[in-house]
């Protein structure tokens, strides 16, 4: 103990100056966006890389709840598929494709935050972009928000910022879906107008508005109106029919047409 | 004595007023920005302890920081120039023992070795300070030769301080 003292006081100088320096810059780290980012970009490599072989492990622990996932999945996909219907016009043909979807497996997820993001094995390299969507085969997941080579990380929609351009299936009622951090499980619909009336298991789904998620995927079912009196929008609670704490695959998507629109709509605003 | 105090603690107000409300708005070219703050380390008496010295350059890099929002950033260059003032000291002058009264400026010590202490000084926190702002290698000669400009200017303005300051006592 008195050799530990005598050679703190031999040494406080540059001591004194390390603390010093390392104050400052995690200062700059936690205050300034850009060197956060950077500090970010270049750790999410390592990290990555560990919770991924991390995942590998413990993916094998629920391969028996992935499989019947991914065969209900299956079957609910071959009901979708051409031999399903019957077919009415065969000079019809969709050969553009507005959007692709891209599997990926989230490799770290949290839920339990204010504002919880994921990482996902995808990246530049498989053609992952800032801002695609990310759903599950329940439901919507949340947006992609930045890409390394290998690895994207995802805004949950269990975020502050998260609001997702929304409708009420029935009467196609346009709301937004945001997340006031009650229970990862529910979630809020915003801006009903009050002559519309909604009731217990109501479905909500996307709107499609916002080109990032194609219209119709499921978001959660209603589970309490709330009305107050005086206000011009009321809101509800939802559940959400995505199981934030139980994700495993998830899709990507890719809407190629989104520069074309986004175009378009910026020239609507310049006239 | 605590006239002395008093002094130290008006210059360190006055720089940092005068670095945040005059001189952060000059930009010549978008290349110059002068940092004159860095001053009030280097006119410190020899006395300071050196605990002082680096508690002093932090609060002073904080001050500034705060006013121009890029938390960290100035605090870090000011506490490494801090920590390398009496290295410094003891290269250009290692044998010498400075009497009590001797203050590190051109009037007592002569125009080349205030010179050359301050370029080498300012020259290490305009490093520091730019190649943290940047935070990356790629751009290393555009930052360089902003590092170099800009402590031109700095070097520029401390001596020009210097013999205003020299003259005031003159008269």
């Amino acid at each position: 103990m008195r050799h530990l003292l005598a050679f703190l006081l031999k040494h406080y100088f540059i001591l004194l100056f390390i603390l010093l320096e390392v104050f400052a810059f995690s200062l700059i780290i936690n205050n300034n966006h850009y060197h956060n980012s950077v500090i970010l970009n270049s750790t999410n490599h390592l990290t990555g890389s560990i919770l991924n072989t991390f995942q590998n492990i413990s993916e094998y622990f629920s391969l028996k709840h992935v499989n019947k996932e991914l065969a209900e999945e299956n079957a609910r996909l071959h009901s979708l598929s051409e031999i399903s219907f019957l077919k009415t016009d065969t000079n019809f043909l969709y050969k553009d494709t507005l959007y692709k979807f891209i599997s990926a497996r989230v490799i770290n997820n949290s839920t339990n935050k204010r504002n919880n993001y994921m990482m996902l094995n995808k990246g530049t390299k498989h053609g992952i972009k800032a801002d695609m969507g990310v759903i599950c085969s329940n439901g919507i997941v949340g947006i992609v928000t930045s890409v390394s080579l290998n690895f994207c990380s995802v805004m949950s929609v269990l975020h502050e910022n998260a609001k997702i351009s929304a409708k009420i299936k029935k009467n196609n009622q346009l709301v937004n879906v945001v997340w006031k951090n009650i229970d990862y499980k529910i979630g809020i619909i915003e801006d009903i107008p009050t002559q519309i009336y909604i009731h217990y298991g109501d479905t909500i789904i996307t709107s499609g508005n916002s080109f990032i998620f194609p219209e119709g995927i499921l978001i959660g079912t209603v589970k309490n109106y709330l009305t107050k009196k005086g206000e011009s929008m009321n809101r509800a609670l939802i559940d959400f029919s995505t199981d934030f704490n139980n994700l495993h695959y998830v899709y990507i998507i890719d809407n190629p047409m989104k520069g074309e629109q986004l175009n378009l709509e910026e020239f609507r605003e310049y006239e | 004595m605590s006239n002395v105090y008093l002094k130290y603690i008006l210059l360190f107000v006055l720089l940092i007023l005068f670095q945040v409300l005059v001189l952060n708005n000059i930009q010549f070219s978008g290349y110059v920005n002068p940092y004159l703050y860095v001053l009030f380390i280097l006119l410190l008496p020899f006395e300071t302890p050196k605990w002082l010295l680096l508690i002093l350059a932090f609060f002073l890099g904080f001050s500034i920081d705060i006013f121009t929002k890029t938390i960290g950033m100035n605090t870090a260059a000011s506490v490494f120039m801090a920590f390398c003032r009496p290295s410094v000291i003891y290269l250009l002058s290692p044998k010498q023992d400075f009497e009590p009264g001797i203050r590190p400026c051109i009037k007592d010590l002569g125009f080349r070795w205030f010179f050359a202490y301050s370029l080498i000084l300012i020259l290490l926190h305009h490093l520091v300070l730019f190649y943290i702002e940047v935070f990356r290698f790629s751009e290393f000669f555009s930052t360089l030769y902003k590092v170099t400009i800009s402590t031109t200017f700095t070097l520029a303005l401390v001596i020009l301080c210097q013999y205003l300051f020299y003259n005031f006592k003159k008269i």
